[in-house]
């Protein structure tokens, strides 16, 4: 699609202005790998950012979610307590006498399949459950998962039943009321009846 | 703040960092120890993603704790939240590397719901 120049100009400041928090995040690392505030390190950073904005652009991040903050706490102490608990578990794995675990390959189809929420839940299980994701399907929502110990972490249900708790936590932290009610999951409920849905269609 | 008081706190920070900083060091080591121990690719990516990063972030958390300074806090935050975003793409891309190149050993993967012969739908 070739644009008028001015018209592309005209767009390119509008994607430029739409990009806003990008600029800001930049700006504030540039600022904090200095470890110093002041007028220069910041408009150093500023004209930084929107160069690395502009050179790289990126595609638009659909932002038709809202933020709740009691269910995003809620996700950020479940991925803190699973990171310390899968961490021990794979360092005991790897310490102990004896052949390691039986490895499986599983697939699980998320319920949502926004581009965001996918990534999300794709590298939170592959920080947290002795999960890693190997392969998506992005226009199915559907993750292929490594799991180091299949007999450990439940067989293949528990495993799905575990990503699709993820994915219902990410949602519920992130996502849209609209996407929330597609996804069967209407406000107001806890996200443990949630697991207990996931864990009834499984 | 009396000075028994600042003393008291100084030993507290000072405790909780040497008890992060071996508890980081043992979990690094574990690392190490699973990359070299499991047998395949995919297995040893789990023990660079998992226990590798907590290792860090309880090792940086250590350093801070001694360092108290803000600007080298600021500096150790942004580590730790490169680490927490690259690990798992890095993990991630060698493992797919991985598969689609064959140099996974599949015949171990029991089940393997990747295998193209079940790729349908299992729910």
């Amino acid at each position: 699609m070739s644009l008028h120049p001015r018209r592309r100009a005209a767009r390119r400041v509008r994607l430029l202005s739409a990009q806003w928090p990008a600029l800001v995040v930049l700006t504030v690392i540039w600022v904090l790998l200095w470890g110093d505030l002041s007028w220069a390190n910041v408009l150093a950073g500023l004209a930084l950012a929107v160069f690395l904005v502009v050179v790289f652009p990126l595609p638009p991040i659909v932002s038709d979610g809202r933020f709740r903050l009691v269910p995003f706490l809620n996700l950020a102490g479940r991925f803190l307590s699973d990171l310390v608990v899968a961490s021990f578990k794979v360092a005991w794995v790897a310490l102990r006498p004896g052949p390691a675990p039986h490895g499986a390959v599983v697939q699980v189809r998320l319920r949502n399949a926004q581009d965001v929420y996918l990534t999300l839940t794709a590298v939170l299980s592959t920080l947290v459950p002795g999960s890693l994701v190997i392969e998506t399907r992005r226009d199915a929502g559907i993750l292929f998962l490594h799991v180091l110990d299949i007999e450990a972490s439940g067989g293949l249900d528990g495993v799905r039943r575990d990503i699709l708790a993820l994915e219902a936590r990410v949602l519920r932290a992130l996502a849209s009321d609209e996407v929330l009610a597609r996804c069967g999951m209407p406000d107001g409920r806890s996200v443990v009846d949630t697991v207990r849905t996931t864990e009834g269609e499984g | 703040m009396t000075d028994v008081d600042a003393g008291f706190w100084t030993t507290v920070a000072d405790t909780v960092a040497a008890v992060c900083l071996l508890a980081g060091a043992f979990l690094t080591f574990a690392a190490g120890v699973g990359t070299l121990r499991f047998p395949s690719l995919l297995a040893r990516m789990h023990a660079v993603t998992k226990p590798q990063v907590l290792g860090l972030i309880l090792g940086l958390t250590a350093l801070a704790l001694r360092v108290r300074n803000w600007s080298a806090v600021a500096m150790l935050v942004l580590v730790v939240i490169f680490q927490l975003a690259t690990a798992p793409v890095g993990a991630h891309l060698v493992s797919r590397a991985g598969f689609r190149t064959g140099k996974v050993d599949e015949t171990e993967l029991q089940p393997n719901e990747m295998d193209p012969s079940s790729t349908d739908d299992p729910h």
